[in-house]
């Protein structure tokens, strides 16, 4: 398979400390890749990294080929990025539809002076983008609440949501920030099956953080381990989690 | 949700187009004070005001201070053109339409030249800034001089006699004392008719993709970032579309009055409109509107009280503020009110 | 020695700044609040300090510790009856209106009482002028004393904040107000005596302002109210040390640009150079870069 994710030597200070460093990774297309590690081990920071939300004192990351260290967040969803938020960050004041069809904002163009006039152009390009989001929608079982003000659903929905409207995007490698946090057994599970739906469905690279280790065994195929910022191990899921090494991590001493 | 809006939307043109036919007819039948009447044209200006000052303090979530300083611009271009084009283009409404244009024209590169450098600070530093932009326009307005003759036009930033007209000349824009003598071209039906286009362009932009990206920044900056949507772009076009809009009002304004002075346009003015927003629900258009009615006649109404009006002005707007935006009192209004009101403010 | 008699004349206005930005700064970075009336408690402070000389024939500094009083007892009232109720509002532009009200409020009750037209204010300095270099430079009592206020209002609050356990909490409060109430500080009782302090002061800033320039209406307060708000704004809003330097900074640069420059054009100079601080430094010269989290 084609390498989709090319880090190498990745890391970032914040006024003395090494919050991630030295940080080699590899992700394969369409592989559904897990960052895990202890709390403050620095796996949303690496996420902030890639995404262009901090800027690394070291490194190169290449997706696809191209280089995206130093480039603006805007430019890298452009590229091909997408993410959820660990706290989710939805757009609360607008509704789920206009949540996701936010997401389509650079598929769909229309001039600012066809949306104020009604022109035809804002016409096709609204209906377009009004059957794109409710189909991504109906992946996440949300349509029914397509009008329903983002603030209002229930934690599990609004993660699901995050994840829709960055499908929205069409990116190539999709980034998941605690995907399962507040959800209870039976949504996870769901989550689970919907996740790899989504890749499958829509031939995505996945990477994602979790500390549910249900999940993590369950379907990732590969994992990353961090420890205060530093690489602890790499390799097949079933490996790394029995590494004596990440279990002590986990446990402590 | 598509449908709730449009009625939405309709019932806020239906209102403005209901208060113009009920005071038509007032005035045909002669049961509108001479005050009342010439209230008319100023509350077309400030309800103009306070939809485009909600475009940026409820839609775009940025907090100015300083949208009196567009409509000074507008106010000014505006009849400076008129005064200059009066005995050319004799025809009011199409002087008045272009004045108004030109007004909305000049706010909006003003509005462009200061959004540029000073959107990037944020909430109460915007606000200070913003007011500070308004205060500087303000005040250099007040030191313009600039009169025309046979050789064209002189500026100054002295006084009137350093621009050397001739014989034939004439001031246009004296310091101080502004522009006096611009034709008074502005009438109630221009007013509606402003308003309505601006609650046009207003509505129909929030509900387009423009509009969806604007507030997806206010809402949430970062994740806006995250999925491709270019933050200072769309607050700037906020920014600008509603100085243009606040120009235009300004243009409207110019042409109601016999002397146009810097000084009408300082920070209080920028205040009025935000209280006017904030009073009508930040976010809601028609709120704005019904709260700039409200509070520019409130005044004029409680003028037989003569010295207390400003009081219980003052007073109406501290125990609105509360009753509207306290968390105990809306706890109260819910608990007791429940079946009357079930506004709660827009966040 | 002219620009020497500017400066001075700058700092003397920049001191009366400082003690205004003062509570002001110690009011925002409490109450996360813009305290639009604070302009017009100063307004009353003058009043209450011109009654006490005129009506009641007071000694000035009898007049002046009225006036401190009155300004003191007002701002914890403003605070209780129409801020507290709002500090927990969904937007916190519904407190920021609400001073506005309260603004118009304060100015119309003493437009009712005192009347529209200017009084002049009778200095409550009585020290002689200080003459130097054979009376080219000449220092007014009121400058002096100003200046030396404006450093002793500095310094003790300095003081108070880091010494005192109220000062302690004030720190804790602004920082947050939900830990701060959690570890057992009383949160609104803080944010009275912030209110307090801060309107004390005011009514000094009052009459120091009212004794350089002896013109009082209901509308004095409004321009420096803003003007020290700026300066906050200018010396990082929420620092105590910013606040001292900005308003002293806003009064030098109005004076220098009023003298050198153009005396209409010296609000737009001062504006401009706030706004040019601002860009270079976003959180003012003192202040503190905030982060948000992702």
């Amino acid at each position: 398979m084609a390498l989709m994710v090319e880090i190498k030597n990745l890391g970032i200070s914040f006024g003395g400390l090494r919050a991630v460093s030295e940080l080699d990774m590899e992700i394969k297309k369409g592989e559904l890749y897990g960052l895990i590690g202890p709390n403050g081990a620095g796996k949303t920071t690496v996420f902030n990294l890639l995404t262009g939300v901090y800027h690394p004192d070291t490194g190169s990351f290449k997706l696809d080929g191209e280089e995206l260290i130093g480039k603006k967040t805007i430019d890298i969803n452009k590229a091909g990025i997408a993410r959820t938020f660990q706290n989710i960050r939805l757009f609360k004041g607008l509704s789920v539809l206009d949540n996701v069809k936010a997401g389509l904002h650079n598929h769909y163009r229309y001039s600012t002076a066809a949306g104020i006039f009604r022109l035809p152009s804002y016409r096709n390009a609204e209906r377009q983008m009004d059957e794109k989001a409710m189909e991504l929608l109906k992946v996440f079982e949300l349509d029914g609440l397509a009008d329903h003000l983002a603030a209002n659903l229930p934690y599990g929905q609004q993660r699901k949501l995050e994840i829709a409207r960055a499908l929205a995007t069409d990116p190539k490698l999709l980034l998941l920030d605690e995907p399962a946090a507040g959800m209870n057994p039976n949504e996870t599970q769901a989550l689970m099956d919907t996740i790899r739906f989504v890749r499958d469905e829509f031939d995505m690279t996945i990477l994602l953080i979790e500390h549910d280790m249900k999940l993590v065994s369950g379907i990732c195929e590969r994992l990353t381990v961090l420890n205060f910022g530093q690489l602890l191990a790499q390799g097949p899921t079933a490996e790394v989690l029995s590494n004596p090494q990440v279990i002590k991590a986990y446990l402590g001493e | 949700m598509k449908k709730q809006k449009l009625r939405s939307n309709l019932i806020t043109y239906g209102i403005v187009l209901a208060a113009y036919v009920i005071v038509q007819a007032l005035i045909a039948a002669d049961s509108l004070s001479s005050m009342m009447k010439g209230l008319l044209v100023p509350l077309c200006v400030y309800v103009v005001l306070a939809v485009s000052l909600n475009l940026v303090v409820g839609i775009s979530g940025e907090l100015s201070l300083g949208h009196a300083g567009f409509m000074c611009v507008g106010a000014f271009s505006g009849a400076f053109f008129s005064k200059c084009i009066q005995d050319v283009l004799t025809f009011s409404p199409l002087r008045l339409l272009i004045a108004m244009l030109i007004g909305a024209a000049v706010a909006a590169v003003f509005g462009i030249l200061i959004g540029i450098p000073v959107l990037r600070l944020k909430g109460d530093y915007l606000a200070i800034v913003t007011l500070a932009f308004g205060e500087i326009i303000k005040n250099v307005m007040n030191i313009f001089y600039v009169g025309i003759d046979g050789a064209g036009f002189h500026f100054s930033t002295q006084d009137e006699f350093a621009l050397n007209l001739a014989a034939d000349g004439r001031m246009i824009i004296s310091g101080p004392t502004g522009i006096t003598q611009t034709p008074k071209d502005a009438t109630f039906t221009a007013g509606i008719i402003l308003v309505l286009i601006t609650l046009f362009i207003v509505l129909n932009l929030i509900d387009s993709r423009d509009g969806r990206a604007i507030m997806s920044i206010r809402d949430n900056r970062i994740a806006a970032e995250s999925i491709g949507i270019n933050i200072t772009k769309y607050k700037l076009m906020a920014f600008t579309i509603s100085a243009a809009l606040a120009g235009a009002a300004g243009a409207l304004y110019a042409h109601n009055l016999s002397s146009l002075t810097a000084k009408k346009f300082d920070y209080n003015t920028s205040i009025l409109a935000l209280v006017f927003v904030v009073l009508g629900g930040i976010g809601n258009i028609r709120g704005s509107i019904i709260a700039a009615v409200l509070l520019t006649a409130l005044p004029e109404l409680l003028r037989g009280l003569s010295s207390y009006r400003m009081l219980i002005y003052s007073i109406v707007l501290i125990v609105m503020m509360l009753f509207n935006w306290a968390p105990k009192a809306l706890e109260w209004r819910e608990r007791n009110l429940g079946r009357f009101f079930k506004t709660s403010p827009n966040k | 020695m002219k620009f020497l008699s500017y400066l001075i004349n700058g700092i003397s206005l920049g001191s009366v700044y400082a003690i205004i930005a003062l509570g002001y700064t110690m009011v925002y970075g409490i109450a996360k609040m813009l305290n639009f009336a604070h302009g017009d408690v100063i307004m009353v402070g003058a009043y209450a300090a011109f009654a006490c000389i005129m009506n009641a024939s007071l000694p000035p500094y009898a007049a002046v510790l009225v006036a401190i009083v009155v300004c003191t007892v007002l701002g914890v009232l403003i605070e209780t009856v129409a801020y507290r109720p709002l500090l927990s509002a969904a937007s916190s532009l519904a407190v920021l209106i609400t001073a506005i009200g309260v603004s118009y409020f304060l100015q119309n009750v003493v437009l009712l009482i005192f009347g529209a037209n200017a009084k002049s204010f009778q200095s409550v300095v009585s020290l002689p002028n200080l003459k130097l270099a054979d009376g080219a430079l000449n220092i007014s009592g009121v400058t002096i004393v100003t200046v030396i206020s404006c450093i002793l209002i500095m310094l003790a609050l300095t003081a108070f904040i880091s010494r005192t356990k109220t000062g302690q909490a004030m720190l804790a409060v602004s920082e947050d107000k939900g830990a701060a109430q959690l570890m057992g500080i009383n949160v609104n009782g803080t944010i009275a005596v912030t209110f307090a302090i801060g309107s004390g002061l005011a009514a000094i800033a009052g009459v120091l302002l009212c004794s350089a320039y002896p013109s009082l209406s209901p509308y004095t307060g409004s321009m420096p109210g803003i003007k020290a708000f700026t300066a906050a704004v200018f010396g990082g809003i929420g620092s105590i040390p910013g606040a001292f330097l900005g308003g002293l900074l806003l009064g030098i640069i109005e004076i220098l640009a009023k003298g050198y420059i153009s005396t209409e054009l010296s609000d737009a100079i001062v504006f401009s150079v706030l706004i040019i601080i601002l860009l270079v430094k976003p959180t003012g010269l003192l202040g503190r870069k905030m982060q948000e989290k992702v």
